[in-house]
């Protein structure tokens, strides 16, 4: 057993492949924020004024609110004037106009991160748009994606060419104040993706965006924005890391997703942001608002997440169900190891008739990790028929860690049916046995059993994803058997 | 912390209340009740931005100004007698407007070793024993209402059970509030100790005279000893008019086993806390619970199950259903210490929302700081069975008598593992009485 | 009794009866036999008057009356009982109650005074030794935990406590043993009579022989494609559903 005991200890100890740091040029906005940083960034970025007022009007929001403390998480307080609010890779005045002009050693960081950003790269049929720090660097394929009609730039370009649709749709799901972290991403938010799929068009690719936090004390704050017109359907694929620093960083992103109706968004996440070290020391604080809005009769809105790494993650990917017959669905793999902390779920609101939503959650901690599945479903009156199954499963692995789930259920409608079911286990000693008398290693045999429960989620990613998700997982987890 | 301060009214009661605590009472009692006025003046009712409260506003409480009763009101054996359960063969103790009625009661010959007493009695006759056992499971800062209760304290009941003495008859503790003007409150608190192997069956049991709209705000103490077996139930069956926060706190010990009934059916608002710690291997406890909400009536049952001890064991079981406006809310909560392996916590929220008025939230929660255990926990809102209602009306029922009957069997599930025949009988009845479309159900016992 | 006039019923998409005839009398027994998929069911569902069955053409008389104006349960009180193929497991409701609640129904719908309790165990009691079932199956939840032969058993006992006029027999004989078998196969038999008319719905033909039909019907593809006397049975048995479908076609 003794022995046993310190395998676990050893193995426990994983190596973060992505904490590897860019040395290249850098503007840096000095630390602090007040409304002058705001218009800095604004001015930066050569905004309307609609988006200056709208930031800060949301500052000023922000300035009025608390911080969240109901999350089952610990944090020193954050002290918001010790963060630089943009950091760019150049000066954004001359701004990569094509791959050619990009920074080498940036292609060399994406390359190592294994997401090649030049188009003729193996990863054919994705387009990807990159982030880096602050700012979208490059994104591909945009000729092929224009002749189907489809918009997929950074959300800079977006405010610049296309005014009138981020003017329409910008923070109509998550409105500029909504909550603490999503107001401080409206005053400070330097870039990210937006994307636009016509009436009809089922978008040619998979569309993805790769965030890399690479300056030191930066925060890191973008958006995104898809709206999805009438009977378009669009994956879109997220992934995320940053390198190795001792002190934690912040990264509060908002996303907000729209499909009218028939629409369909499916959004995956790998979220692989640096998790500090066995100690708990460094590492991403994860505080995350993503939120989509069914608007369209029939219309669809999957959420798929993997959330490997960060310090802290908090974010809970909703569907607010508007239109009739429209569906939400969440699946999640969260996985906290060392001194991660998660407090991660989602909200399932039933607005519109005969919506229905699935929620699949699967947790698993190990190390001192403590792992929430946080989610509120909230049938309203009006929403007849309305029909939501949930299940949240909890795997342990060794006895200092915790998993938690905290479900609220919320139901004014008698013809709706809520069912929710949980369960908590470890990986039993038998089943780590019966494997390895199979003549497998219980490395693999933990793989295996990891994989399998989380295989349900892991079959909603596309492929490229999936790969990668399990491979992730298996880093993750290096040897913290229970 | 965001509060609703206390009213001028309640000021005003807990100021004479420490002014004019008699000198009579026993330091350590005085001091205990000094401390929970001012933590509930200081605290005030608590407010929906708590979390704790989140579904449930008191103000109706807060702003009512109600009186502890001054004398005794008239109460005919008749009339408690239809409160009662018939052909329950019990010892009785009757409570009137939170004090004790000898008169009404009958603890006819109690087998040596169990003493059932007064707690007014038992404080003016010998305090000392009780100082261990009141107000040291329920602790002030666990709710304003538990401070409450502390500080305006008038009577209530003891039981003490010596070791391996066995209670054959059960206790019935029949509680009741009377229609006073004002409207009056109450604050019984009820002690149970059960010694060592010992075994008992005490009926916690609320229910109201004629037009009675007043407060019934308790505190039951329940320490279950070594191999100790109890069987607790809290039926709360007040006017709809009244009002209802009960705190039970549960602390059990090696191998002992206890099953709680927890039954609503009536009260206009309710709230009911039940703390449960298991702090020795082996101890194994039952929440058995059923809520029922019509009209305008708000019941709100949270529980808390507390493993702080490796092996041991809950199944918990809670039952809802909605109907007129009513709203009914469920909170349970799982928590599994660091190091309490070989936990097996199991717990289940079932909720039928049978009109469009009604609401149900339910919240069940887990968490889990033990690695080497098997927890799981469900809930559901829904209706009722389709395939089941045409079968039934397949054999020449009418929808409407067959949706009766799945009703009142989905509540009958909870109610069945009553060990008291009696008791089960006398409350499928009422709650028969209570479902318009079960009214018709013959109870056959 | 019973006049089944060019059924035709789907479910969702899927059109499964495509013009039924069948004419049953009182006194009679009619087995109507298939394979998997012919309809058979469906055509139980149909009379019983479960939602989700589509009828799309025909007529079904019972008694005179328009079958399909009737609700469920208006059809059971006029005497239809189906005895179902998977009967339903319904938690918390104890067979007592829905026997009593069932029989008062009918009583009612007729006219007569409800049983009291006393009268309607003294009843059920009779019929419990018949089904040779124990007493306590009374105070059990209607079909929990059951055996498939107990949840068969409890078919019967309800058909013999309620008495339809017509009783219809869905599958009745699958998943029980030749013990089971016997015991069901009595309780059938003891229901036949000169005013009642029983419709054995069955894929096998072992029930037959514990159970004479006066008539043989086979179902294929939503038609019934030949009928005869019990006979027919026999020939079934002996050449399968096959041989008699590609004769038919």
């Amino acid at each position: 057993m003794s022995t046993h005991s310190q395998d676990v200890e050893q193995l426990v100890k994983r190596e973060y492949k992505y904490g590897f740091s860019t040395d290249i040029d850098q503007e840096i906005l000095p630390p602090g924020l007040n409304e002058d940083v705001i218009r800095a960034i604004s001015a930066k970025k050569h905004e309307p004024e609609f988006m200056l007022n709208w930031r800060l009007e949301a500052y000023r929001h922000w300035l009025t609110m608390k911080e969240p403390s109901w999350a089952h998480v610990h944090y020193p307080k954050i002290d918001y004037q010790a963060v630089s609010y943009y950091a760019a890779p150049k000066s954004d005045d001359d701004a990569p106009k094509s791959l050619d002009e990009v920074d080498p050693k940036l292609l060399e960081t994406y390359e190592k991160l294994g997401i090649p950003l030049h188009e003729r790269a193996r990863l054919a049929g994705v387009a990807v748009d990159a982030v880096f720090d602050s700012v979208s660097v490059t994104t591909t394929f945009k000729e092929k994606l224009g002749e189907a009609g489809v918009i997929f730039c950074s959300f800079s370009e977006a405010v610049h060419n296309h005014p009138e649709l981020v003017q329409k749709y910008l923070g109509t799901v998550v409105p500029s104040g909504d909550n603490y972290f999503a107001a401080l991403n409206a005053a400070v938010f330097s870039d990210g993706s937006f994307v636009y799929i016509p009436k009809g068009v089922r978008c040619p690719m998979e569309l993805s965006t790769y965030f890399r936090i690479n300056a030191m004390d930066t925060g890191q704050f973008e958006r995104t924005l898809i709206i999805a017109e009438e009977g378009s359907h669009v994956s879109y694929l997220e992934g995320c890391t940053a390198p190795q620093r001792d002190r934690n960083q912040l990264h509060a992103a908002v996303v907000e997703l729209i499909a009218l109706d028939d629409a369909e968004i499916k959004y995956s996440t790998v979220q692989n942001w640096y998790p500090g070290d066995e100690e708990g020391k460094g590492g991403i604080y994860n505080f995350v608002t993503k939120r989509g809005e069914c608007r369209g009769r029939n219309s669809k809105i999957s959420w798929t997440q993997v959330e490997a790494g960060s310090a802290i993650t908090w974010k809970y990917p909703s569907c607010v169900l508007l239109g009739d017959n429209s569906v939400g669905e969440f699946y999640s793999v969260a996985v906290g190891n060392n001194m991660q902390q998660i407090d991660s779920g989602t909200k399932m609101i039933h607005v519109g008739k005969n919506t229905r939503s699935t929620i699949i959650s699967k947790g698993i901690s190990a190390g001192r990790a403590n792992n929430a599945y946080r989610g509120l479903v909230k049938i309203l009156g009006g929403a007849e028929g309305a029909r939501n199954y949930t299940q949240c499963d909890s795997l342990l692995l060794g006895d200092r860690c915790g998993a938690h789930t905290y479900p609220y259920i919320e139901v004014k409608n008698p013809s709706a049916q809520v069912e929710h079911e949980a369960t908590t286990s470890k990986i039993g000693d038998d089943q780590i046995f019966y494997l390895k008398q199979r003549g497998i290693s219980e490395e693999d045999a933990v793989n295996m059993i990891v994989n399998g429960f989380c295989k349900e989620v892991f079959g909603e990613l596309p492929m490229e994803f999936a790969v990668e998700a399990q491979a992730l997982l298996a880093v993750s987890l290096e040897g913290a058997v229970g | 912390m965001s509060t609703n301060a206390l009213s001028q009214h309640y000021a005003e009661q807990v100021q004479r209340l420490q002014d004019g605590l008699p000198g009579a009472i026993p330091e350590w009692l005085a001091g205990r009740r000094h401390g929970a006025a001012a933590r509930f003046s200081e605290a005030g009712f608590p407010d929906p931005r708590q979390e704790e409260w989140k579904y449930t506003n008191v103000r109706p409480i807060a702003t009512k100004p109600f009186m502890a009763a001054v004398s005794d009101a008239p109460v005919s054996e008749e009339a408690l007698r239809a409160m009662g359960f018939e052909g329950l063969d019990a010892y009785r103790m009757v409570f009137v407007d939170g004090r004790l009625r000898t008169e009404f009661s009958d603890l006819g010959e109690l087998p040596a070793g169990v003493t059932v007493q007064g707690l007014a009695e038992a404080l003016a006759s010998d305090p000392d024993p009780l100082e261990p056992l009141l107000g040291t499971l329920a602790h002030d800062r666990f709710s304003s209402f538990a401070a409450a209760n502390m500080a305006f304290l008038t009577d209530g009941a003891v039981i003490r059970l010596g070791k391996g003495v066995r209670l054959e008859r059960p206790l019935h503790l029949l509680i009741v509030g009377s229609a006073g003007s004002p409207a009056t409150w109450s604050h019984p608190r009820v002690l149970i100790q059960a010694g060592e192997g010992s075994e008992a069956t005490v009926i916690e049991h609320y229910a109201d005279l004629e037009g009675a709209s007043g407060f019934t705000n308790t505190v039951t103490e329940l320490r279950a000893e070594a191999g100790a077996q109890l069987r607790h139930y809290l039926l709360q069956d007040h006017a709809d008019s009244a009002y209802h926060v009960g705190s039970v706190f549960i602390q059990q010990r090696r191998d002992s086993r206890v099953t709680s009934h927890n039954v609503n059916l009536g009260g206009r608002l309710v709230r009911h806390d039940l703390n449960v710690d298991l702090t020795e291997p082996g101890a194994e406890i039952e929440l058995n619970g059923l809520f029922l909400v019509g009209g305008r009536q708000h019941v709100d049952t949270h529980t808390r199950v507390h493993h702080s001890s490796p092996h041991t064991t809950s199944r918990e079981q809670y039952r809802g259903i909605g109907q007129g406006h009513g709203r009914g809310v469920f909170k349970g909560r799982v928590l599994v210490e660091r190091g309490a392996q070989k936990t097996d916590a199991q717990q289940h929220s079932a909720n039928l929302l049978l009109s469009p008025n009604a609401e149900i939230d339910t919240k069940p929660e887990l968490e889990i700081y033990a690695d080497d255990v098997k927890c799981a926990h469900g809930a559901t809102v829904g209706q009722l069975d389709e395939t089941s209602m045409y079968y039934l009306r397949s054999r020449g029922i009418d929808a409407e008598a067959a949706r009766g009957m799945l009703v009142f069997a989905f509540a009958d599930e909870v109610l069945e593992r009553m060990e008291l025949a009696p008791v089960r009988t006398s409350i499928e009845r009422r709650l028969a009485a209570r479902l318009p479309e079960a009214g018709a159900i013959d109870v056959i016992g | 009794m019973l006049k089944i006039n060019n059924l035709q019923a789907r479910v969702e998409a899927a059109e499964i009866l495509k013009g039924i005839d069948l004419e049953v009398k009182a006194g009679e027994v009619h087995a109507i036999m298939g394979p998997n998929g012919s309809g058979k069911s469906t055509l139980c569902q149909v009379l019983g008057g479960r939602d989700g069955y589509e009828v799309t053409g025909g007529t079904v008389e019972f008694m005179g009356k328009d079958l399909f104006e009737l609700e469920p349960e208006e059809r059971a009180r006029e005497g239809i009982l189906l005895g179902f193929q998977y009967p339903v497991e319904i938690p918390g409701v104890k067979n007592i109650y829905l026997l009593k609640e069932a029989y008062n129904a009918q009583r009612k719908h007729r006219g007569e005074p409800e049983a009291d309790t006393f009268q309607f165990l003294k009843l059920v009691r009779e019929k419990l030794k018949t089904m040779q079932m124990d007493e306590s199956f009374l105070h059990r939840a209607v079909n929990v935990g059951f055996s498939g032969g107990e949840k068969k058993r409890n078919e019967i006992l309800q058909m013999l406590v309620l008495e339809p006029k017509l009783a219809l027999l869905d599958e009745t004989d699958s998943g029980l043993d030749i013990d089971a078998l016997k015991v069901v196969s009595e309780g059938v038999n003891r229901l036949r009579s000169q005013d009642r008319a029983i419709v054995l719905v069955t894929h096998y033909q072992r029930l037959l022989s514990h159970i004479e039909p006066d008539f043989v019907h086979v179902l294929s593809d939503g038609r019934i494609i030949k009928s005869g006397d019990k006979t027919l049975a026999h020939e079934l048995e002996r050449n399968g559903y096959h041989g008699i479908i590609e004769e038919a076609a």
